[in-house]
């Protein structure tokens, strides 16, 4: 729980020696409960001191780390139930299952795909995370044996869904950086607690119920076992929602520690139907899945949701930006029209799609505005002809095209004639203020 | 350890509004959050309205034009179609054919397929107009005229239109949709005004404008769920109208919905694609609260009506 600066002033030395870069330990204690310092910049803090503090401070919802090194997925760390209210901070990890009855180079094919899906969107690489591999077939030893092909195969974590005998034989055949094991239930819980603590793995707790969950997750804590990651065992669009809601308001409003994990969900095993598998997974990338396990992420579904994830956990507060210079968009050549518009993602994706629509051969001129939208930036004085012009000789332009005239939009008509006397030689030429009006007015053009 | 399930209970309620008249359907009237049947009651689950066009589109995406092109130049066959085979809800019109930039058609024409198309269909009507502010007050009025006694819905009224969409809604008895650009309290203000004008907050729907997947979704995701928990936290009379999500055409404008899979292989199959773009933006705003969805695939609208149900709603 988090605790005011006066809470935690208690617990400062009190000796004012300044020495953390504010003059007094209650500014201190102020700045540690707003999170804008951290406890290690004071040299005086007694031990005591830190065990309470860092048991207070310590996030309502453990994160959790899965692989090592690039393609580590950290989930977790959430703060609020609402986007709007921060953010959200660690997107949801998409994972791919194979099970290890599958036909290997079925699987590999697979594999090759997932791998080549990546995308980039906004100076953002989209892609997914995990490889789920299940013992489907019971046989610890075709466990092992397609664990090691996949490992083989790509470089993305994986997670173990077996019995602790399976896994203990696919983690003695292949040597895996922190993968996940699913799942310790009150059944195994020994065993796969001993594992786990073995390999250093995080590990998933599948229980039959709520109650179940906490009693076990509370258990492992107590041995220990602090990298967990919860299954809260339904297998239903509406029983897995309402789980993941109240999970998340119990870790996040109540403080209950044993609920205080990411989550995992599996659309896999919740329906058969591959378009139903994807909504499900959309529905468990809004509200609050930590991983999304899916039999299917052909591109059309993977990309969608990509686009969907990247779109709940933008920061509210931070627009995303575009960078700064000149697209050409549909073969934009020496004689194409050139457009001008602010960096602000929406605007240039709005845009953009609209040129593309047009197949128009178009130069879209982005200029940065930090992210303001047209007449936001132009108010913030962001989007104002000496910048505009700058932007236009800096990167170039006179070399891209022979003709001199660019196209601003309507919203900012005021500005044509101060941006003309900025651009010695060039026309300005006012465009539409709409960008749905766009391929009307690029036809018109030509 | 017994688990205490934290269920938060609402002191407001959406309200709950019948539309239509041959067939009524109901919207809103929940005390929770959208799918949170745990914790409130939710007598009204989202509502899907099926798009039509008084014009035939011209640049459609090819899965729209497989899907839809057989009955889009004629919007009576269209909206039968609709109700009879793709199970809408509602049936919504887009008079995108009015536009003065467009085809600029006559508020007169508007109203001979405003009514062709009710009295062809037994579900209620939402009526959009072209987004063109002083053509809409126009249009609108004559609809709303032309259609007394069948309880239709008409939209969108804005700040500068308000007064005169407003004032032929009461003059005439119909449902109005206040339409702002994403901002909750502009999405008040607009129904504050509406109703001292008034045109009773009974009568009213909230549009808080639509951005897509990829294309502003979460500016419309999270306009959705503050005026949710405004309306049933808060208690706010203003926002407890249900609210509306023009999102079909938002969707299909998106270039990774209707791009060929000739120029886009690494984005996979089109037909899917498609679906699923207008689908997975359906779904998150009925995540975020959304009661009427308006929508254009009718797979798409039939995969949101399988989540809807496979959400327990």
């Amino acid at each position: 729980m988090a605790l005011t600066g006066m809470q935690i002033f208690k617990h400062m030395p009190k000796t004012n020696c300044g020495q953390c870069g504010v003059p007094t330990c209650l500014a201190f204690a102020m700045k540690l409960a707003s999170s804008s310092a951290t406890l290690d910049q004071c040299p005086f803090v007694s031990e005591e001191a830190k065990a309470v503090l860092a048991e207070a401070s310590a996030p309502p919802i453990r994160g959790v780390t899965i692989g090592e090194g690039e393609f580590a997925l950290k989930v977790g760390e959430e703060l609020v139930l609402h986007r709007h209210e921060k953010t959200f901070f660690n997107p949801c990890g998409y994972a791919l299952l194979i099970e290890d009855t599958e036909d290997p180079a079925a699987a590999g094919a697979k594999l090759a795909a997932l791998k080549a899906a990546t995308y980039e969107r906004v100076a953002q690489k989209l892609r997914s995370n995990l490889v789920a591999v299940k013992n489907a077939s019971g046989d610890a030893a075709k466990f092992a044996a397609c664990v090691k092909a996949v490992a083989g195969a790509i470089e993305y974590p994986l997670v173990l869904m077996a019995e602790p005998a399976a896994i203990e034989a696919a983690l003695a055949a292949t040597p895996l950086k922190r993968p996940l094991l699913h799942a310790a239930t009150k059944v195994n819980l020994d065993a796969m607690a001993a594992l786990a603590k073995k390999a250093g793995a995080p590990l998933a707790v599948k229980a039959a119920s709520l109650d179940e969950l906490g009693e076990l997750t509370a258990k492992l804590d107590g041995m220990g076992i602090k990298d967990l990651v919860l299954d809260p065992g339904s297998r239903t669009l509406k029983e897995t929602h309402q789980n993941l809601v109240y999970i998340r308001r119990a870790s996040l409003k109540k403080k209950l520690r044993p609920y205080g994990y990411p989550i995992i969900t599996f659309p896999a095993e919740e329906t058969t139907d591959d378009m139903m598998e994807t909504v499900h997974a959309a529905v468990y990338t809004i509200k609050y899945g930590g991983i999304v396990v899916l039999r299917d992420l052909s591109p059309e579904k993977a990309y969608a949701l990509y686009v969907l994830r990247q779109n709940i956990y933008t920061d509210p507060q931070r627009p995303m930006q575009v960078e700064q210079g000149f697209y050409p968009i549909n073969g934009a050549d020496e004689n194409s029209p050139v457009l001008i518009t602010t960096n602000f993602s929406l605007t240039y994706f709005i845009v953009s799609s609209e040129v593309e629509g047009s197949k128009v051969p178009t130069w879209l001129g982005i200029v940065d505005t930090d992210g303001l939208s047209t007449l936001t930036a132009w108010a913030a004085g962001k989007f104002v002809p000496d910048r505009i012009a700058a932007f236009i000789t800096k990167a170039d332009l006179a070399a891209k095209v022979k003709h001199r005239t660019v196209i601003i939009p309507g919203y900012v008509a005021q500005i044509s004639g101060e941006l003309e006397d900025e651009l010695a030689g060039w026309k300005v030429v006012v465009g539409p203020r709409e960008a749905s009006e766009l391929p009307a007015f690029l036809k018109a053009l030509k | 350890m017994a688990f205490q399930a934290p269920v938060e209970t609402s002191t407001g309620r959406i309200r709950e509004l019948t539309l239509g008249a041959k067939k009524t359907v109901a919207t809103g009237g929940q005390n929770a959050l959208a799918f949170h049947g745990f914790e409130g009651t939710l007598p009204n689950a989202p509502r899907i309205a099926l798009e039509v066009y008084d014009t035939a589109p011209t640049d459609w995406a090819d899965e729209l034009k497989r899907a839809l092109g057989d009955v889009w130049a004629d919007p009576v066959a269209w909206a039968k179609k609709c109700e009879g085979e793709f199970g809408a809800d509602l049936v919504c019109l887009q008079l995108a054919g009015t536009d003065p930039n467009g085809l600029n058609r006559s508020a007169a024409d508007a109203v001979t397929t405003v009514k062709a198309v009710a009295d062809a269909i037994g579900v209620p009507l939402v009526v959009y107009g072209s987004g063109n502010t002083e053509k809409d007050a126009e249009v609108l009025k004559a609809v709303a005229e032309a259609t007394q006694g069948k309880n239709v819905v008409v939209g969108a009224a804005i700040e500068e239109n308000y007064k005169s969409i407003g004032a032929a809604a009461m003059g005439f008895g119909c449902k109005v949709i206040g339409q702002t650009p994403i901002d909750v309290n502009m999405a008040k203000q607009l129904n504050i005004l509406l109703t001292n004008l008034g045109v009773s907050i009974e009568n009213l729907l909230i549009d808080p404008s639509t951005g897509a997947l990829g294309y502003g979704l979460e500016y419309s995701f999270s306009i959705h769920e503050r005026i949710k928990l405004a309306a049933l936290k808060q208690n706010d009379a203003m926002l407890q109208a249900p609210s509306v999500s023009n999102l079909g055409k938002e969707a299909w404008r998106a270039k990774e919905a209707k791009i060929t899979q000739a120029e886009a292989p690494q984005w996979g199959d089109q037909r899917k694609r498609g679906i699923l773009w207008e689908a997975l933006t359906a779904v998150a705003l009925m995540m975020a609260g959304s009661d009427i969805l308006v929508m254009r695939h009718p797979e798409a609208a039939k995969l949101v009506r399988q989540t809807i149900a496979a959400l327990g709603a």
